[in-house]
């Protein structure tokens, strides 16, 4: 069994709404040290061991629903365990 | 004309829809839940505002995957004419029918006032009884409205006139003011602003009839043969 943390975050070409207003908050709030904020989305999935590669799947489950390649970008850290 | 308004748990514009087409339009309507595989009695798809599947993940990303979205696919490529207003727009992008994404509003607020559009485009099937140039007044509803693709999709969008509405007064930091654009085809619009909430001058606009007369129109032109 895997554990797996795939992050998904607004690509790079994106300009992003709220990373921006987080960035003036915290300018606001006296750290002028933080140069830019980008806001994204934390997954956890727990995948059985299966026929298929687990990065062919992975990989599939995000460009079709878990990101949109139109806006956002991926990527995920495996982590195998032993379950319980 | 029969059309389909389709109901996904979450849609909360499907009554409207319902209303401008049976009531105002005077045409057949009916409501098709999320599950239904076949949609060939239909003439006309509408996908309604609201927040399908509670926005969750992205906004139209679970319920572009229900099984009724492949019988609309089928519709779309039989050149039937799709609407999807609000939610229904950010659907018709997640599956592909339409290209772009879109984010969060830039002032990150949910907006909901009527906005003035200019009719970019009144050769579609969507916008034949408007003028060109018109200004028209809808209301748009929506935290998410904030219409964006990458410059070579853009440049597509301009080069064979897929723009059909844009903003006056931009409420949401759409890319090029855009509120409404068709598929290449022609037969597939989507628009944050609600045609269904401006139906009636008693709602404080009628300007959104004329869309769904266009559709009509244009369907008949097609599809009912002189005697």
């Amino acid at each position: 069994m895997y554990k797996v943390k795939v992050y998904v975050t607004l690509r790079e070409s994106v300009l992003d709404p709220q990373g921006k207003a987080v960035t003036h908050s915290l300018h606001s709030l006296n750290y002028p040290e933080v140069s830019d904020v980008r806001i994204g989305k934390y997954m956890e999935l727990t995948v059985e061991k299966s026929e298929r590669d687990l990065d062919e799947v992975i990989n599939e489950i995000c460009s079709k629903l878990l990101a949109n390649p139109v806006i956002e970008d991926y990527r995920y850290e495996v982590e195998e365990c032993v379950p319980q | 004309m029969k059309f389909a308004v389709i109901v996904f748990p979450g849609s909360n514009c499907d009554i409207d829809m319902y209303h401008a087409i049976k009531d105002e339009l005077g045409e057949q309507v009916e409501y098709v839940w999320h599950d239904t595989e076949n949609l060939d009695e239909f003439d006309g798809i509408l996908l309604p505002g609201g927040f399908s599947y509670g926005d969750y993940l992205r906004t139209g990303a679970i319920a572009r995957f229900s099984k009724v979205m492949q019988a609309v696919v089928k519709a779309a490529e039989a050149g039937k004419p799709i609407l999807g207003v609000c939610n229904g727009f950010q659907i018709l992008l997640e599956a592909g029918l339409l290209p772009g994404a879109m984010k969060r509003n830039e002032s990150l607020s949910f907006i909901c006032k009527p906005v003035n559009l200019t009719v970019a485009n009144n050769q579609s099937m969507f916008s034949t009884a408007y003028a060109q140039g018109e200004t028209i007044s809808i209301p748009v509803a929506h935290g998410e409205g904030n219409y964006y693709c990458d410059e070579e999709t853009l440049a597509k969008l301009k080069a064979n006139n897929q723009i059909v509405f844009t903003y006056q007064d931009n409420p949401n930091g759409s890319l090029e003011d855009i509120a409404g654009i068709i598929n290449e085809k022609g037969n597939v619009l989507g628009m944050m602003p609600h045609p269904e909430r401006a139906v009636d001058e008693l709602l404080g606009s009628a300007d959104g009839l004329k869309l769904f007369q266009s559709i009509v129109r244009s369907w008949r032109e097609a599809n009912v043969v002189k005697a």
